[in-house]
């Protein structure tokens, strides 16, 4: 038995935190499975890192920074060749209000 | 030998030499793909109409006599995670599907300035999220050595496609052993470079810190070949790193005496595959023998790869899989009745499971009250392991390992049990968290016939090393090298 780290609830709030959304047994599954991976990562806090700096990239260098000029970008007939939700030169979504 | 049989530098050659057109080397590839391809569904799209056209153009510069790019009429298949201008990608994901992305990844710049022929579009894991290539949308890709069995992941596709014989040459990406694992089950050589030395550009994002592109290749020249043309800084990715690109072609040909390789004991556990270990043991022999030095080497924080690693990266996907919301690009639901639950069910009928599973991981890791234990744990504990590396790399010239814990397995054997399917990554994955550049190739069979790959692991940006080691090994291996898939029938011979 694997230790309950991971409530339904909690697997239910983090679902609307990441837009998605699962059927009753979806939740269940996705429950038990968060478990058992949550209790096996667990294992990290056998380890002292109270004094330990994280790492967030491993290439220490500054970023690569472009000087500010105007190149060529993407025409609109580009930006909107992947959608069919187009109003005049617009991304259509649905009503917010 | 059959014009699909050849290695990359083989194809360049002749191509260079005149004895072959460019347009008959693609069409006898798509010929082999015709035959092969219906049994290991390594390639979701096929830019037949394209690739064919190209090559009529570099056949018409050959009889002109013009000077040819460094690899003229060279076809390569790409992982279907990589931008194509005009040619459909798709990350293996419902939600992709249709998806023309309106530019090319920075990699594809490139080797299309070099020549190369883009022939297709190989299979994967969805976003790249899986170690069998099981997890695409699109359905699974077989092994050629064993079509009951997965070619591993997450590029799966271009593995397969290069043992095959469906390719002279790939392209893949590694982000916790996703060139290097399925490079392993498919008896090919694979290569994630060190983190910046390849521009991601155009590589859909998974996750950030970790993603690398890199060859999969039939042998080490060919892999020193690639690498020459897709790797330096590139103004369009802030993490790609300035440093002069080497020919890492010539620096194989220098031999290996003395140098120093490390095998950490962490990697040979009781209770290991024996088949991997005695395989492994044996190129070790191989390796001393040309003059290398061996020693046991340990690096302790090993055991906690994974969960790190699996924090961090679903950490990072999480973040970068907020942008499918069905509006500008990709899959939207019909149904839906305001803003809100249009992306709940756009998300969650153009996701799959697995990839579901991250987001869901990766947002609680990073929610309020749980960032501190999960995730800036995870990336305390990454400093430790990136130090264990930094620690035996001041003896050491290279690492070698076995790149998997096993050799490929059977289709469905992991898929119900998200933990075990993770645990194929265990030998790889310390490799992305530190950034090190890690090449697998072959170095034998299990007795079943399947093949059993070698890691060797670098220092940050020394490819150049690994390569070397790498080729004096393949050049002076004694076993006999096969292929899968050989005798479906008679081929075309090479004139």
């Amino acid at each position: 038995m694997t230790k309950k780290i991971i409530t339904k609830k909690e697997v239910e709030y983090v679902a609307r935190l990441a837009k998605l959304e699962f059927n009753e047994e979806e939740k269940g599954e996705f429950t038990s499975q968060l478990n058992t991976i949550l209790d096996y990562f667990s294992k990290l806090n056998e380890l002292d890192t109270e004094k330990v700096e994280p790492t967030a990239y491993v290439v220490s260098q500054d970023n690569l920074l472009n000087e500010d000029e105007i190149k060529p970008s993407l025409s609109p007939e580009e930006v909107f060749s992947n959608t069919p939700y187009i109003q005049k030169g617009y991304f259509k979504v649905p009503k917010i209000m | 030998m059959t014009l699909h049989q050849l290695s990359a530098s083989e194809v360049v050659n002749l191509v260079k030499e005149k004895k072959v057109s460019v347009s008959e080397i693609i069409q006898d590839l798509y010929d082999r793909i015709a035959k092969v391809d219906p049994l290991v569904k390594a390639f979701l799209i096929l830019n037949q109409e394209e690739a064919l056209k190209q090559a009529k153009e570099i056949d018409t510069k050959v009889k002109k006599e013009e000077e040819l790019p460094p690899l003229a009429g060279l076809a390569i298949a790409v992982k279907d995670i990589i931008a194509t201008k005009g040619i459909e990608t798709t990350c293996g994901s419902r939600m992709l599907k249709g998806f023309y992305p309106p530019y090319n990844a920075t990699v594809i710049d490139k080797l299309k300035e070099a020549g190369a022929i883009i022939i297709g579009k190989t299979n994967l894991d969805e976003f790249a999220m899986g170690s069998s290539t099981e997890n695409s949308a699109f359905g699974p890709t077989y092994n050629p050595w064993d079509l009951e069995r997965v070619p591993g992941g997450s590029s799966g596709g271009s593995a397969a496609a290069v043992a095959a014989d469906e390719a002279f040459i790939a392209l893949g990406t590694d982000t916790g052993g996703s060139i290097r694992q399925p490079a392993s089950f498919c008896g090919v050589v694979g290569l994630k470079p060190t983190y910046g030395r390849v521009s991601r550009y155009g590589l859909i994002a998974y996750a950030s810190s970790l993603d690398q592109i890199g060859p999969i290749t039939k042998n080490v020249s060919d892999s020193a070949l690639l690498m020459r043309i897709i790797s330096g800084p590139d103004n369009r990715d802030s993490t790609s790193v300035d440093l002069p690109v080497p020919d890492y072609l010539k620096s194989c040909q220098e031999e290996i005496k003395n140098i120093k390789i490390g095998v950490p004991r962490e990697y040979f556990v009781e209770g290991m595959n024996f088949e991997v270990k005695d395989v492994v043991y044996q190129a070790l022999k191989l390796l001393e023998e040309l003059g290398a030095k061996i020693e046991e080497v340990s690096l302790p924080h090993t055991e906690y790869s994974l969960p790190t690693f699996y924090l961090i990266a679903t950490a990072e996907a999480s973040s970068n899989l907020a942008r499918y919301d069905g509006i500008q690009y990709g899959y939207r639901t019909e149904n839906y009745k305001d803003l809100s639950s249009m992306y709940q069910r756009t998300r969650s009928e153009g996701f799959g499971p697995e990839v579901k599973r991250r987001i869901m991981l990766g947002t609680y890791a990073l929610s309020s009250g749980y960032y501190d234990a999960y995730y800036l744990k995870a990336q305390k504990v990454r400093t430790l392991i990136k130090e264990d590396f930094t620690r035996v790399f001041s003896k050491y010239d290279i690492l070698v390992t076995p790149t998997s814990p096993t050799p490929a397995f059977k289709l469905k054997e992991k898929m119900a049990d998200p933990l075990t399917m993770y645990l194929s990554d265990i030998y790889t994955i310390p490799v992305n968290l530190a950034g090190l550049p890690a090449l697998s190739l072959n170095c034998g069979y299990s007795k079943g016939g399947l093949p059993i790959g070698l890691q060797l692991i670098g220092k940050p940006f020394e490819e150049e090393t690994i390569l070397r080691v790498a080729f004096n090994y393949e050049q002076n291996n004694k076993v006999e090298k096969r292929k899968p898939l050989q005798n479906l029938s008679p081929q075309k011979m090479v004139g």
